[in-house]
């Protein structure tokens, strides 16, 4: 006997939905056939039988939700006889070929098959509705409809995830790397219990929760519950980064490119990384991963919430490089255009709320990296140098740690590292 | 003292009248204040009398036509006071009906003329509306709700001499009933009016010039509609001044002259009539509006999207309320209306309205045209099929024109459809209800389109936006 699994259709998915299977009990399979489809909050997506044999159980039955990644949804006789259970299954990420001249498009990612809700019951939506949910993101149970007979309708579903962080991608605070990626988490707070808390019905307007919020929501409350977090602070001036960069930016102008503060930033950091390797390292109950190159996640808010590309080995890249990809990352960022390979996986993260004048901050630690660092606004401070008080433009920075890694002596000593750096960026050269 | 009555409507056009039976269904007791005749202008002086002389030049036409179907006939000709009779008389039964309408729904119809003043309860009622009435004497009714349904009228540009006299220049009425034929015409005005009479009047064997001030014909229609539109007429023998500012419209013995400028030079057209077709203006003068501080913009009065205006109690629909100025976007509107004030839970008014030309050929549309979709940067999917390769369109001999259609790229949403063609004005509503009901691509492939009809090229153009497209 081989049990399939539910398959992980992104290396972060925890659950999906078993939308609809392709077989049925007494059925012989063999490897590549189609056998099921799973929906994510993103994707309908094929999967294909990795091994032969009779289907002699289907265990999860066709329309339920959350079902968790590995769980065994079907069985198979092997035409051997039996054999341990082991994952069986394989997923195609590609989308469903089309019968269709070649010229065609292929627009099949996503065809949502009529939803239905927890007890089995349809969910009365619109296909436009239904597409939209899909792309979005959405859960349409979740979703109150106010077309004919309480039907699911475009506007129902378009004011649910459009309502925060209107505007542009500005680096935000607490990353959650893989956040879109990820599929529904955390329970979400009922209103109910609102009602319990003294709020009443009707006195707010209900968001539904869109995938890249839970996966926020989730994520932050797992990494602040399980991660032992401490917060190191340190002031760094910033006057003579402002003139390099003054300069960096008028040599680069013809070339059509900027270098941003947090550019400076992100190459320092790696930079720093690189001076104190341990600082640059994840926690795991196999040991701890010493990461070969820094890969930066830079966070960028987006319109629901947001995200946190990577600039891959940053130590290696020179400031209008980082600038040319930070740009362009947070450009698709935006367009929700990312690929799961450009925000998953970075080893360190750069949170920036300067531009908003916040002065110092704590991030959360973004899971399983063992450091963030928070960069608040520069700003002109009275500082006193040789006993005189003088004008200087300070940058106050926070380096979370995940103390299991980290211990405050390698926090300070990477911050060490990374302060004559961003002072005098002319050491970055050296 | 109790109101009289739960509503009173002001105008019994398509917008008034239906919004009255609407309110009678849902248990209102509704009046109606008519100052002319009940179905208002679409009835009576519009939509349904053109369609009658429409119909009349296009059998007419189609006789020059009979031998390409093997047919042969002698000696055809019109009468021309009989073609205004007949449609004068189509008029007069739609009238009669709406009559028994309001009968059968037990809406008392006040027959005169309706002002607006300040309600007994001042600003927290409805206003009071009186009849000076057609009998005689003066009526006010306490309502608890006001619906205004009253209409438009051609709009008249008096510094150019653009006044219609009944005469020489004619405005829509005169057009639908004159007592003789004009041998030439120039008409103002390329929108769906204009273009019907020259439709119509040219099917008849005048000679018709249109002006229009937009550089093509039809400007609320997508491009390629406008130029297979002006091309299909000018087969026919109409004559088109295209991006044409008339700078005067002058009287004379024989007729009416008008000048023109195109592109800086100045041009003038002679014909024995001019038929202004320059657009509606509200009728929202003499009402009382001023003093009940009514918010109109640019002429129109102002609405929210459940059709009420800023005095309580006082809800707008139709014409009066905005464009689009067309009959059943009030019957819309209306229906919403009554529905709202009866307590109904309806999120808005807005659903998409279509709109067509009754020429020949016909042109139907609806939602957004290419030219609207680029100027918002939206990206789309265009497909394009035409008739002349459509079975039923080559059989009935009617290959003129074809379908486009547009579809948001993203999420696959049918959001523009522009038909034109034989008979396209049936056909459209078979896209409104695919917008209405927020299909997408997918939807309108997986329908069966009946075979043979020329319904079939609906299908081929959403096919061919997505490069599926299969008889071509």
């Amino acid at each position: 006997m081989t049990d399939i699994l539910m398959p992980a259709l992104s290396p972060t998915m925890e659950e999906g939905v078993l939308a609809k299977w392709h077989v049925k009990v007494g059925d012989v399979v063999s490897a590549g056939d189609v056998i099921a489809e799973i929906e994510t909050d993103k994707a309908t997506m094929e999967v294909e039988a990795v091994d032969e044999g009779e289907v002699t159980d289907i265990l999860v039955p066709e329309g339920t939700e959350n079902v968790k990644v590995n769980t065994p949804i079907a069985r198979l006789k092997d035409e051997g006889g039996a054999a341990a259970p082991k994952p069986a299954a394989k997923t195609e990420g590609a989308p469903k070929a089309e019968a269709a001249p070649a010229k065609a498009e292929v627009p099949k990612a996503a065809a949502p098959a009529a939803p239905k809700s927890e007890n089995g019951e349809r969910i009365f939506a619109s296909p436009l509705a239904r597409r939209i949910a899909a792309q979005n993101g959405v859960e349409l149970k979740s979703i109150k409809g106010t077309g004919p007979h309480g039907r699911i309708v475009k506007r129902d579903v378009e004011g649910a995830p459009q309502t925060a962080g209107k505007g542009a991608a500005q680096p935000a605070a607490a990353s959650t790397g893989s956040a879109a990626a990820a599929t529904s988490g955390i329970e979400p707070r009922k209103a109910q219990s609102l009602a319990q808390m003294g709020i009443p019905d009707g006195s707010y307007d209900l968001i539904p929760l869109d995938g890249m919020r839970k996966a926020v929501a989730r994520r932050m409350v797992d990494s602040i519950q399980n991660v032992p977090h401490f917060p190191l602070f340190i002031d760094v001036e910033i006057d003579q980064l402002m003139a390099v960069r003054a300069k960096v930016n008028k040599m680069l102008e013809p070339q059509g490119i900027k270098v941003s503060v947090n550019d400076f930033v992100i190459k320092a950091a790696a930079l720093a990384l690189k001076a104190v390797p341990e600082a640059n390292a994840s926690y795991t109950p196999e040991g701890i991963a010493m990461h070969h190159n820094a890969d930066v996640s830079m966070a960028v808010a987006i319109d629901g919430g947001l995200i946190t590309p990577i600039i891959r080995k940053a130590e290696t890249k020179g400031l209008a490089q980082i600038a040319t990809e930070s740009k362009d990352l947070a450009k698709r960022a935006r367009e929700r255009k990312l690929k799961p390979e450009e925000f998953q996986g970075g080893t360190f993260s750069v949170s920036n709320l300067g531009m908003f004048g916040i002065k110092q901050f704590t991030s959360i630690i973004n899971e399983p990296q063992g450091c963030i660092m928070s960069v608040g606004a520069g700003e002109q401070r009275a500082v006193v140098k040789d006993g005189q008080v003088v004008a200087a433009t300070v940058m106050t920075v926070t380096l979370t740690c995940d103390h299991r890694v980290v211990d405050g002596a390698t926090g300070a000593r990477f911050l060490q590292a990374f302060k004559p750096l961003i002072e005098d960026p002319v050491a970055m050269l050296a | 003292m109790a109101a009289e009555f739960d509503l009173v409507v002001i105008g019994s056009g398509p917008g008034g009248y239906v919004a009255a039976i609407r309110a009678s269904q849902l248990g209102q007791k509704v009046a109606i204040v008519e100052r002319e005749n009940l179905g208002g202008i679409c009835l009576n002086w519009g939509c349904i009398p053109t369609k009658a002389l429409l119909k009349s030049g296009e059998k007419f036409e189609s006789l020059s036509h009979l031998k390409e179907y093997g047919l042969s006939a002698s000696g055809a000709s019109f009468d021309f006071d009989a073609i205004i009779q007949r449609s004068r008389g189509v008029a007069a039964t739609m009238n009669k009906g709406i009559g028994f309408l309001m009968k059968k729904n037990k809406i008392e119809v006040i027959e005169g003329s309706a002002t607006l003043e300040k309600g007994p309860n001042g600003a927290s009622g409805a206003p009071k509306v009186v009849v000076a009435l057609k009998a005689g004497g003066t009526r006010a009714i306490e309502a608890k709700t006001v619906m205004l349904a009253v209409g438009a009228r051609a709009r008249a540009l008096p510094q150019i001499g653009l006044e219609a006299d009944g005469d020489k220049i004619w405005a829509y009425r005169d057009a639908l009933a004159p007592k003789k034929l004009p041998k030439t015409f120039v008409v103002i005005g390329s929108g769906a009016i204009g273009i019907e009479f020259a439709s119509f009047y040219r099917a008849l064997g005048a000679e018709v010039t249109v002006v229009e001030a937009v550089d093509r014909i039809m400007p609320v229609e997508d491009e390629e509609v406008s130029k297979a539109a002006q091309k299909s007429f000018e087969k026919r023998g109409i004559k088109f001044k295209v991006g044409a500012k008339v700078t005067k419209v002058t009287k004379s013995a024989k007729g009416v002259s008008v000048a023109v400028e195109i592109g800086g030079k100045a041009e003038t057209l002679e014909a024995e009539v001019c038929i202004s077709a320059v657009g509606i203006t509200a009728n929202t003068d003499g009402i009382g509006l001023e003093a009940l501080g009514v918010e109109l913009d640019r002429g129109h009065i102002k609405t929210d999207s459940h059709c009420q205006t800023n005095v309580k109690g006082l809800y707008a629909i139709g014409d009066c309320a905005g464009a689009p100025w067309l009959a059943h976007k009030a019957s819309h509107e209306g229906i919403h209306a009554a529905e709202h004030i009866a307590g109904y839970k309806t999120p808005n008014v807005h659903s998409p309205i279509a709109g067509c030309t009754y020429a020949q050929p016909q042109v139907a549309s609806v939602g957004v045209t290419e030219q609207a979709a680029r100027a918002e940067n939206r990206e789309v999917k265009i497909g394009r099929f035409p008739f002349r390769v459509n079975g039923k369109a080559v059989a009935a001999g009617e290959v003129d024109g074809f379908v486009k259609v547009l579809f948001d790229a993203k999420t696959g949403a049918l959001i523009g459809a522009h038909m034109i063609g034989h008979e396209v004005t049936e056909m459209i509503q078979g896209y409104v209800t695919a917008i209405t009901m927020e299909a997408t691509e997918e939807d309108i492939h997986g329908i069966v389109y009946p075979h043979p009809t020329m319904s079939e090229a609906m299908h081929e153009a959403a096919l061919d936006a997505y490069g599926r497209m299969l008889h071509l």
